[in-house]
């Protein structure tokens, strides 16, 4: 964690603070924990949950939170089921946060909350070091003090904690990332090899020519992918290697993992680190442990143990 | 010594070989091609190196002209051979057939024939049934084979005098469990002897007839139950075991075990049917057959285990493993086909994969619930990426999703 760190740190000139849990704190605990850094001054810090992706309105937000001089603003999405969900409702004709209605039997609203928050320190006088909930715990009172506002989210978001909604999460990602024109990805125009667009390759991966890629791939760093591949809505993660004619859709190949030659591999397969799956092989919704090698076929979901 | 013989092939009519559909609703069953050649081609080409033999009859109720053009060809290709089809207007039994036909098969007084059933694939060791059958004064020599104990009441089953060899007891599929000694299909007889046999047979049906007129069941005399019983019960049998590969052909899944033996086979019958690697040519693993026709990319990868037919076209980057790929078919780039029957005329398109479960190589019976293997049937497109795993599929179809495990009508 601390290597990949250090080379974000140097790729996009910022400092990364570790602050770690002796014991889980929850989601509000870990705030008091790293109070001296939090509070070293009076500026609002961001807080995010790792496993959600949006695209990170962070200027508007701060903009936002700034205007209303209040403690907290929470990125608030709108979801098509909110009865599965914590639904945020506002005051009437306000961004103030009126209450939380957890998982609503009947329509209150559909926005929820994003798992993104913009903080003015003073929030840290209402956190005690201990395992606490934000959400449950802290939330409430701000809000009935009128001291939480909502910010509604433009455009995507996704919690990618399941590898299902990991790889749905990818696609919204990419399909971002065209939108605003990225020089990240690599488009189909003047590219024979990709297909569809939406298609993410890292400088130091490998790619042959012949291999047809996309709608929805990421390709990580050192990955390789070779003769007459086919890679959809996947997500190869660093040094994983495609070998000539296997088709991938829809999984997610750990770090070091190797597809062999003319295997099919699809339906939420994820490999773990150091996987290897051998020649013309079927896995289908397979979930692989690190370190192991399959040999024979997978024609149903399964977990590798 | 060598006895004038003829031989004679048992090829059934169109109500039959129904278990083989998809694959017979063009291509009658005996003419279904097994390692590149019509499955009785294998028969004539064991009869044709038998010392004696002049004349093969086919015997059966198909129309004339299904076998046309296969007589032609094989009149070409074993010219020490004449081969004829001569049809039963109405279905008269396998022993009512030979009866019916017994003017012609018996003209120039032949000392020996050969009775073979088409369903069959094996090495046909006819030679040495033959030397066999002369150490012996009976009347019939049959082919027995062994099989697994839980498969033998499928088929004719024997009990032997073990040193002798004479046919003790014969049961065509019984109920319970008599031996793993089952009838093979193939038959040495005397002529004469043997026709007379099949007399006393029509005889002896139509007098139980006349005496217990509601046993009445049809008029078909059968070989095994009506002639070859009561042989055995007269001690005229003796049976002749090859320890070679033999196995039955009754459902489609069955022509590609049949292929793999006979690609093997190949390799000292006809080294000249098999494909061999060649540098800048398609990576092989043997035995292979690719008919001259065909067009395969050097960068495919092909066999064990696999025919293909005549224009069929294999795209760059393709592997075909243990499959029959028939006339015309094209397969498109990066696609795999295995443990698959494709009839003629298929398109796979590019990344497709067109898969069987592997065969269980000891087994010599089907599957008779499930089919483990996918057969495209004539004429059938599968479009790209589109995996079809385990499925029979009917002509004309066009299949742009997945498919496993169905009958697609």
């Amino acid at each position: 964690m601390v290597k990949v760190l250090e080379k974000v740190e140097e790729q996009y000139n910022i400092k990364i603070t570790f602050s770690v849990e002796s014991e889980p704190l929850g989601t509000a605990g870990p705030l008091a924990l790293a109070r001296d850094i939090l509070g070293k001054d009076d500026s609002p810090f961001f807080v995010l949950n790792a496993d959600v992706t949006c695209a990170y309105p962070f200027k508007q937000l701060i903009e936002f939170h700034k205007s209303h001089g209040n403690e907290g603003t929470i990125l608030v999405t709108k979801v098509a089921e909110p009865s599965k969900y914590g639904v945020i409702v506002s005051q009437p004709g306000s961004t103030k946060i009126d209450r939380f209605v957890e998982k609503p039997q009947t329509f209150v609203g559909n926005r929820i909350n994003a798992g993104l928050y913009i903080f003015t320190p003073k929030i840290l006088d209402r956190i005690e070091l201990r395992p606490t909930s934000i959400e449950q715990e802290i939330f409430p009172e701000m809000a009935k003090a009128g001291e939480l506002h909502t910010f509604e989210l433009d455009g995507f978001w996704m919690d990618v904690g399941q590898p299902k909604d990991y790889l749905s999460g990818t696609c919204l990602y990419l399909t971002h990332l065209t939108t605003i024109k990225s020089n990240l990805l690599t488009y189909p125009e003047g590219n024979s090899y990709i297909y569809g667009g939406n298609v993410l390759i890292d400088p130091t991966a490998e790619v042959d020519p012949s291999a047809l890629i996309g709608p929805n791939v990421v390709i990580g760093p050192g990955a390789k992918v070779g003769k007459g591949v086919r890679l959809q809505r996947c997500v190869l993660l660093a040094n994983a290697r495609v070998k000539d004619h296997a088709w991938v859709q829809s999984s997610i190949l750990g770090w070091n993992s190797t597809v062999g030659k003319w295997s099919r591999v699809e339906n939420i397969t994820v490999l773990g680190d150091d996987v290897t799956i051998k020649d013309e092989l079927y896995v289908n919704g397979a979930s692989v442990l690190p370190h192991k090698s399959i040999s024979s076929s997978i024609p149903s979901p399964t977990i590798v143990m | 010594m060598s006895v004038s013989s003829k031989a004679i092939i048992l090829i059934g009519g169109p109500s039959k070989g129904t278990r083989m559909r998809p694959l017979t609703l063009d291509t009658p069953k005996p003419l279904f091609p097994i390692a590149g050649r019509p499955l009785i081609w294998h028969h004539i080409r064991a009869l044709s190196k038998v010392t004696g033999i002049t004349e093969v009859f086919l015997i059966g109720f198909y129309e004339d002209a299904v076998f046309a053009p296969f007589l032609k060809d094989v009149s070409r290709e074993f010219k020490n051979l004449s081969v004829k089809y001569m049809r039963e207007y109405q279905a008269l039994g396998t022993a009512g057939g030979l009866y019916h036909f017994r003017d012609t098969i018996l003209r120039g007084t032949p000392g020996q024939i050969f009775v073979l059933h088409a369903d069959i694939c094996c090495s046909f060791p006819l030679k040495e049934l033959q030397d066999f059958h002369g150490t012996h004064r009976g009347l019939v020599s049959m082919l027995g084979v062994r099989v697994p104990k839980e498969t033998a009441s499928k088929y004719g089953c024997i009990v032997p005098d073990t040193v002798t060899k004479q046919v003790l007891h014969y049961v065509e599929k019984p109920e319970g469990f008599i031996s793993d000694l089952i009838n093979g299909g193939v038959y040495l007889l005397e002529a004469q002897g043997f026709f007379d046999a099949i007399r006393v047979a029509m005889v002896r049906k139509s007098q139980q007839e006349m005496e217990d007129p509601y046993s009445y069941q049809d008029d078909l005399l059968r070989l095994e139950q009506d002639v070859v019983v009561p042989l055995c019960d007269d001690k005229k049998v003796f049976v002749y075991e090859t320890l070679d590969f033999w196995r039955q052909i009754k459902t489609a899944g069955s022509a590609l075990p049949a292929t793999a033996l006979y690609l093997h086979q190949y390799r000292t019958t006809n080294p000249e049917m098999l494909t061999k690697p060649k540098p800048g040519g398609p990576e092989i693993v043997e035995p292979v057959h690719i008919d001259a026709t065909a067009q395969v990319d050097p960068t495919a990868k092909i066999g064990p285990s696999v025919s293909i037919g005549p224009g069929v076209v294999i795209g760059a980057g393709v592997r075909v493993k243990e499959s029959i790929i028939l006339d015309n078919v094209t397969v498109d780039k990066s696609a795999i086909v295995s443990n698959s029957i494709i009839a003629a005329d298929c398109r796979i398109g590019p990344w497709a994969r067109i898969e069987g479960e592997p065969l269980n190589p000891t087994s010599v019976v089907d599957s008779p619930t499930k089919e483990t293997i996918t057969i495209l049937a004539n004429n059938v497109t599968v479009a790209r990426d589109v995996l079809v795993r385990c499925c029979i599929v009917l002509p004309q179809k066009t299949l742009t999703s997945n498919w496993w495990n169905e009958v697609l009508l």
